[in-house]
Formats: structure tokens, sequence, C-alpha cells
């Protein structure tokens, strides 16, 4: 392609024990949306570490309108007219938002002139922002606008996005849309990493997919499905996970009134949270990240304790017990986190398997650890969930995510819980080892469990939930059943309290 | 691209973890020999004098070879007690102080007691010196749970005062009433045997406080490897929330953690007291609770390693004074000798996580 205005060739990078890019190619022309797509580890954020200098490449090499590009330093691919916004902010939350797009720029101008350019190129691409707003007060949306506009002051030619929507709620998504397609009638190029298909969808020309490094196809993902996308991504073919709608059974967790302090200035407080689990019923809870799940999920797996009554399972209170008189009496849980949360990353998988396992498989006996019992368990664990390891011995931080994941969420359904609480259950993990984990849990809730899935990903919510909630600022919405239900009827749920007009700088903040 | 580059392994690799300790005293033998050198003396024989002749030379080895045993026994014993906080991310440096305090309560028990002939009585004086520990340990370790203090300083900030302690009672409360107004306790291995801690093989260095030190050698190595307790404790050490998600209470691991190295610190300052040291005197500790934490990290927190540093360790003191003696080095020379060897350790430790590549990058393909 003679018009691209960023080729690349044959670019390869390797890391000790893997090739993260293998002979990438592809171009991206002027005013393209170009969508990166790949499962975790397909090498996405290597590659466009190597386009914006953070990473050098070993072999191949990229151009920008013909002229060979080797930036040596993000300043460089900066100078270039190359622009990153990066799925984790670097933001100072004591600073305001002027001050901190001066902090990122090369040049700034002075502070009055800035403030003036902040306005103006909000209101120019729909992105309300109002430049003396502290950034330790904004969403996590405006947030991200703030680091869309820092790239935008710089008039870039290409604007690469890792991963943008994560953290957004459906309205911001779409708000962001409309600045991407404008941005790309200009002519500006989008390099737009995802694993979100249908926004791939939505918003794309053009598709690179990437499968351990390479290029295995390119495609327009207006013209397939998702599920097609699904399946070049993955590279076999998907099975959707199905399930029989039973009618729900008696109450099994029922929560009253929660209300729980952070457990520090970082976290979200609780309020008011109400509601019932029958027995045979899926619940999901959806809401944006750092909205008060993890404090949910501590609250319901004991690591945070309350008023006996105000959490009862079967009738019984449990609401002071410490995670394992819960795990005695049958409420499981498997945190987000799984690297230092749900498991031990240094720890073998036995002795991951001993971390939650000890009460209900009796891994202990007078105190002392029937090693051989909690191998069994694991190995149980391993072959049920096919996680693949060399064995029980692995460190669990040397298993992928997906891998862990199965078993992590393996090793609780195992133990037979009476009510499993899940949170992000299938976040960056692969697509085969999602549809087994959301099967699974299915299967456990057909079985007379009752689940409570946490969870951003609406798509995974609506597949696997009998009713559905969103949690914003620590309160939890009425659920609602979820047949029938659209995204954006959970997007509103969810919304709660920030600003969803367009250009509304003033709006209250909540 | 450099010629010389560090590349992180995949995974930490079990053979330089089992490796660096002895690479770390080779680097030492090397980097001391050099300094002994500049010092003047052959390094080759200061090197010798240190590590070989306390053992096998005719001449001192009879004298030197119990002592190994003498030395090595408090610090195992102290070292294998810090070394369970130590996997649990429970910071204790203060164990001088807990070994201080054993050793006054333990010694004041029995000289409470003076002169009984009761064949109970050493045993209750252990209890008491174990107890004299703990409890040196709990101040804190409560101030810990209780109010969110930090362990290092308040630990490390209670060896003052109890040394001061020491000085009060040697000079006071505990001095010998026939000891014509010198400072200093009863002497008891002379004049208090009921109440002494004799060797058990003559002329082998072993008493109680070295049976105590294999005891609980044994005794730290199970509880880590079988016993939930040690697992909770690895746990904790190697991530906090996984630890916390299974149940594990910090406050009880802060309490026993704390509890268990002051009770072992306790229990080797009552046997120094009423063996080696013989009495209560002001500078009876010699700083046994500090070279413990080097000997725990020496010993990688491991029971089985800190039973072989606590020997290595002991020996550097033997050969060091032999040093001293034979070739008139400087005491600062051997310990920074010491010291040197907790350095090269630490250093040591970077080729068990990462590995040398010597060359430029290879590009796969």
């Amino acid at each position: 392609m003679t018009d691209a205005y960023l080729a690349i060739d044959g670019l390869t990078k390797a890391y000790p024990g893997v090739v993260a890019n293998d002979g990438v190619s592809f171009a991206i022309a002027p005013g393209q949306v170009h969508a990166l797509l790949g499962e975790n580890g397909a090498g996405k954020s290597t590659l466009v570490k190597m386009i914006y200098g953070l990473v050098k490449p070993d072999s191949g090499q990229m151009k920008v309108n013909g002229t060979p590009f080797e930036p040596a330093n993000p300043h460089a691919a900066r100078a270039a007219g190359v622009a990153m916004v990066f799925q984790h902010f670097s933001l100072f939350d004591a600073l305001d938002v002027a001050e901190n797009i001066a902090l990122g720029m090369d040049n700034p101008p002075p502070m009055r002139e800035l403030a003036k350019k902040i306005t103006d190129v909000s209101e120019a691409y729909g992105l309300p922002l109002d430049p003396t707003r502290r950034v330790g007060n904004l969403s996590a949306g405006e947030r991200q606008r703030v680091e869309i506009i820092r790239c935008l002051l710089q008039n870039p030619k290409l604007l690469i996005m890792d991963e943008p929507t994560s953290v957004l709620t459906p309205q911001e998504v779409e708000i962001l849309f409309k600045t991407l397609n404008k941005l790309s009638a200009e002519g500006t190029a989008i390099l737009y990493i995802s694993h979100k298909l249908e926004e791939i969808r939505a918003l794309c020309d053009h598709a690179t997919v990437l499968r351990l490094g390479k290029v295995v196809g390119e495609c327009n993902p207006r013209e397939k499905s998702a599920r097609e996308l699904a399946e070049m991504m993955v590279g076999q073919t998907l099975h959707t996970p199905s399930r029989d709608y039973a009618e729900p059974g008696e109450v099994l967790l029922k929560v009253e009134n929660l209300n729980l302090a952070p457990a520090d200035e970082f976290g979200t407080r609780l309020r008011d949270i109400s509601f019932e689990l029958k027995a045979g019923e899926v619940l999901g809870i959806a809401g944006v990240a750092g909205n008060g799940q993890d404090e949910l999920l501590a609250a319901l797996s004991g690591e945070r304790t309350t008023a006996p009554k105000t959490i009862t399972l079967e009738g019984a209170p449990v609401g002071r017990m410490g995670p394992n008189a819960r795990r005695a009496v049958g409420l499981l849980a498997a945190p987000e986190e799984r690297l230092g949360h749900a498991a031990a990353p240094e720890m073998s998988l036995t002795e991951n398997a001993l971390l939650t396992g000890d009460i209900r498989e009796n891994l202990t006996k007078n105190g002392f650890v029937a090693w051989g019992k909690a191998r069994d368990f694991a190995a149980s664990v391993i072959k049920a969930f096919d996680v693949r390891t060399p064995g029980t011995e692995t460190a669990a931080g040397a298993l992928s995510g997906g891998n862990l994941q199965k078993f992590v969420i393996g090793r609780e359904i195992l133990q037979r819980p009476t009510v499993l609480v899940v949170n992000q259950p299938t976040w960056g993990v692969d697509a085969a080892a999602a549809a087994a984990i959301r099967q699974a849990i299915l299967d456990l809730a057909a079985k007379g469990a009752g689940v409570i899935c946490i969870s951003q990903d609406l798509d995974e919510l609506m597949e696997v939930s009998d009713r559905i909630t969103a949690i914003t600022e620590g309160r939890l919405a009425p659920p609602r059943p979820a047949k029938g239900i659209t995204i954006d009827a959970i997007g509103l749920m969810m919304g709660g309290a920030h600003d969803m007009e367009e250009a509304h700088p003033e709006e209250a903040h909540v | 691209m450099s010629l010389i580059r560090l590349e992180k392994r995949p995974a930490p690799s079990r053979l330089f973890s089992a490796l660096t300790p002895l690479m770390a005293v080779v680097a030492t033998m090397i980097a001391g020999g050099i300094m002994f050198a500049i010092l003047g003396a052959n390094p080759l024989e200061a090197i010798r004098t240190i590590f070989w002749d306390p053992l096998f030379d005719p001449q001192f080895g009879p004298y030197s070879r119990p002592q190994l045993l003498v030395k090595a026994g408090p610090l195992i014993l102290i070292a294998t007690g810090l070394a369970l906080g130590f996997r649990a991310g429970i910071w204790n440096i203060g164990a001088e102080g807990q070994y201080i305090m054993g050793a006054v309560v333990g010694a004041g028990a029995g000289l409470a007691l003076y002169p009984s002939e009761s064949p109970l009585l050493f045993p209750l004086m252990v209890l008491a010196g174990a107890l004299g520990g703990w409890a040196w340990a709990m101040i804190p370790a409560i101030l810990k749970t209780r109010f969110g203090t930090n362990e290092i300083l308040v630990s490390l900030m209670l060896v003052y005062v109890a040394e001061n302690i020491l000085a009060s009672v040697s000079s006071g409360l505990l001095r010998n009433p026939d000891g014509m107004g010198f400072p200093g306790s009863r002497n008891f291995r002379r004049d208090f045997p009921a109440a002494s801690n004799t060797e058990i093989i003559e002329n082998t260095g072993m008493h109680w406080g070295v049976v105590a030190a294999f005891i609980a050698v044994i005794l730290a190595y199970v509880l880590m490897s079988r016993h939930k307790m040690g697992f909770a404790i690895r746990l904790a050490g190697e991530a906090p929330r996984a630890a916390r998600f299974a149940g594990v209470s910090p406050t009880r691991l802060i309490i026993f953690c704390l509890g268990t190295a002051g009770a072992l610190a306790g229990l080797a300052g009552l046997f120094e007291v009423t063996g080696p040291a013989g009495q209560i005197s002001i500078d009876f500790n010699s700083g046994y609770g500090f070279t413990a934490i080097i000997v725990a990290f020496l010993g990688r927190l491991n029971p089985i390693g800190i039973l072989l540093a606590g020997l290595l360790m002991a020996l550097t003191y033997i050969g060091g004074e032999l040093a001293q003696l034979m070739l008139g080095m400087p005491a600062a020379a051997i310990q920074l000798f010491q010291g040197m060897l907790l350095f090269f350790l630490l250093a040591m430790d970077v080729f068990a996580n990462y590995r040398i590549r010597i060359g430029t990058p290879e590009v796969a393909k």
C-alpha cells in the first residue's frame, strides 16, 4: 500500500521464552479505524509499544509516509505524529486537568492559553471536560478524556487506543465512539486495540487479527459476525454456553442493609445493599471497576465482617463469621485478582488447593497438612476443569491467566458450594477458557446452588444471569429479570451518578 | 546493546537459590582476602586462620572446636525463631533485647531461690527465661496489633531499654551480695551448680542450649513443611491478601511469630548466662541477637539452612578471634568480613532471579 500513513513490515520481538511478535506486517491508511484484535498474550501490547517507541523491535521495519520510522522513545514517536492513550492512566490526582495535560506535553503553552485550547478541543470533539477540575474528583471516563485531549492537542496523525472501553459505561462508550468517528473523518488514523468484538464491529473498518504473535488474518469486521471474529482470534470453533432455565428455589442467601466503611482511603463504601439469592439462580452484578465490587466480595467471603444478621445463609446469620467459618457452611468465593488474592503466585497448585480447600475437603488433621490429599484435590481440579499445567507442583504464577482462572473457579466449584460468589470470572481470560468458566457457573446453578457473578462484561452477564443488577458507588440497583433486558438498560443502572451528556462541563458531581 | 546483560528468568532458579550461599562464601573469601592483603597480612594465611585452623589446627583445634557449638547454639536458636517472622513479613529485629530479658528473668528466678538444690530449679529457670523473652516480644506484638505501630522500630528500641535494665540489675537487684561490691550476679557455674547450664558431654561444647537449638530446628522444620501454621506463615509472607482470603488472622500470626521468636531468644539468653557467660553482667550478651539476623538470612530462612549458617557464622567468630590473636588483625576487620558475607549473599540473589547473557541478544525467528 503506497498511500498508507504507517506501514509495518516483518516486525519481530522476542522475550525470554516467548516470541511476542513474529514477522508482523500491516498498514494503516489516513482516516482508517484499524482494529488490532487478539486474545491476551497474542502480542497486541508489544506491537503498539514498538510503534510508540517504548520497545525496540529485534528486526523488521516501520515506515511513516514512506520514510523509515525507528522511534527511539515515545518523544520521537510523538514528533512523528503518533499518540497513544494507555489502558492505565498516568494522571496525578492532586493536580487539575490543565496541569496534568501540561505535564504530558513536550512543550506546553502558558496555562491560560492551554486551558482555552482544552476547552476548544473538548467542545470540538464532544468530550466534556473542565480544565480547572481536580483529576482526583473525575470518573474513569472523564480521566480517559483527559488522556485523549492530551493526545489531540498534539495534532496526531495516528492515535493508538489500548483497551479504551474497559473502564467506561455503555453511554460513555458511545460518546467516545462519536469522537473517534469525527477524528477519523478528519483524516486521523486510529489503531484500536480491544477484545470486545461488538465494539470493533461497530467502530472499525479494518481489522488485523493476531494469534500467538503472528498475523493470522485481516478482514473488514463489519462483514463478519462476532463469532467469526472470535474464532479467528482463538483459532478454533467456540461453543456457546447453554442452559435450561429452571424455576428458582427457596432463598439461600439474604443480604440486608449492608453498610461497610472502606478498608482504606482508596476503597469504596458499601451503602444499604440488600438482595436475595435463590437456589438455582445466577445473579449478575454489573458495574464499572472501583464501584464497590471488591468490597462486596470481601463482605460476602468473610474477609470483612459485619453484624451477624446482615448476611444470612439459609436463614442462619453468617455476617460475623470469617472466611473459613463461611466456607464450612457453604458460602464460597473467588476474588477478581488471581495473583496474590485468589491464589499465591509463587506457591504450587497443591498449596493453592489447600488455600481454600482446607475446611470442606478435610485437607488438615490436628493442624497438620495432609499433603497427599491436597495434591489429589489439586489434581482433581486440574482434571475436571482442563487446566493446562505440567503438574500439581507447578507454581500458580507460571500458569496463563485463563488456566489459573479455571483452577481458581474450579477449586471452589468442586467444593460443592451452597452459594458461590465470583468477581470478574473471565477477566483477561482467553475466549475458550471464558466459555468453559461460564458453562461451569451455569452447571453449578443448574444443580441447585446460588451464584453471584460480579462482572464488567455485560455480554457475559446477559449470557449467565437470571437476574441482573448493577453496583454504582457502593449502591446496588434493584435486580431485574435478565430475560429481555437490554444493554442500554443495564448501562443506565450502572451509569448512576456519572454525567452522561455529551458536552456539559458544569455537570454537578455526586 | 551492551555486551553483558541481565535477563529475567521466567521462574527463580532452584539451583541458584541453593548455590548462592556457597557462592557468597567464596566471594567473601576473595574480597576478604584482598582486604587482608591491603592490611598487610598474607591473604591465604588469613583465610586459613579463619576457616581452617579453628577446626583442624593441632594447637588451637582442641580449644576452639567446642567453642563452635557454644557460639552456634544461641545463634541458631534465635535465628530459627526470627526466620518464622521473616517468612511471614514480620520484622522483629529486637531479638537482642528479648535475649537479654530472657537471661535477666530466668537468672533472676534462679537467684531468688538461691541456694536451692532442687532438680526442678533449672527447668523452672528455663521456663522463666522463655517467658521473659516472650513477654518482651509481646510489647511490639501488642502495639502492632492494637495500634498499628511498626514492629521494626519498637522491637529495636526495646533492645536499648533491655540493655539499660541489664545494666541496672547487674549492679543492683541481681548483684552478687558476696561479690564485694563488684557489678555482676553470682557466678552460676562456680557458686550455684543447681542453676547452671553444664556441658552435657565434656569438651564438646554441647550444653543444654545447643540441644534446645537442635530441637528448635527440627520443630521449625516440621512446622514449616507439615503444619497449617507454617503454611499460614509462608502464605502471609508471599501473598498477604491471599492469606486473609484463606482465613489467616494477621493478629494471631503476629502474636505467634513474635512470641515464638521472643521465647527462643529468651531461652538462648538463659542458657548463655547460666552456661558460657556464667553470670549476669553488664556485657554478657555479646550481640548474638543481631548476628542471628544475618544467620537467618544466610540460611535462607530455612531451618536446616540456619543450622549450617549458624555453624559457619560461629566459625568466623572463632576464626576471627584467632586471626586477631595470631595475625594482629583489628577487630573491625573481622566484623567487616562478616558483613561482607551478608552483602554478597544478598547480591548473589540476583542470579536466582536473573541470568547473565553475554553478547548481543539473539533474534528468535
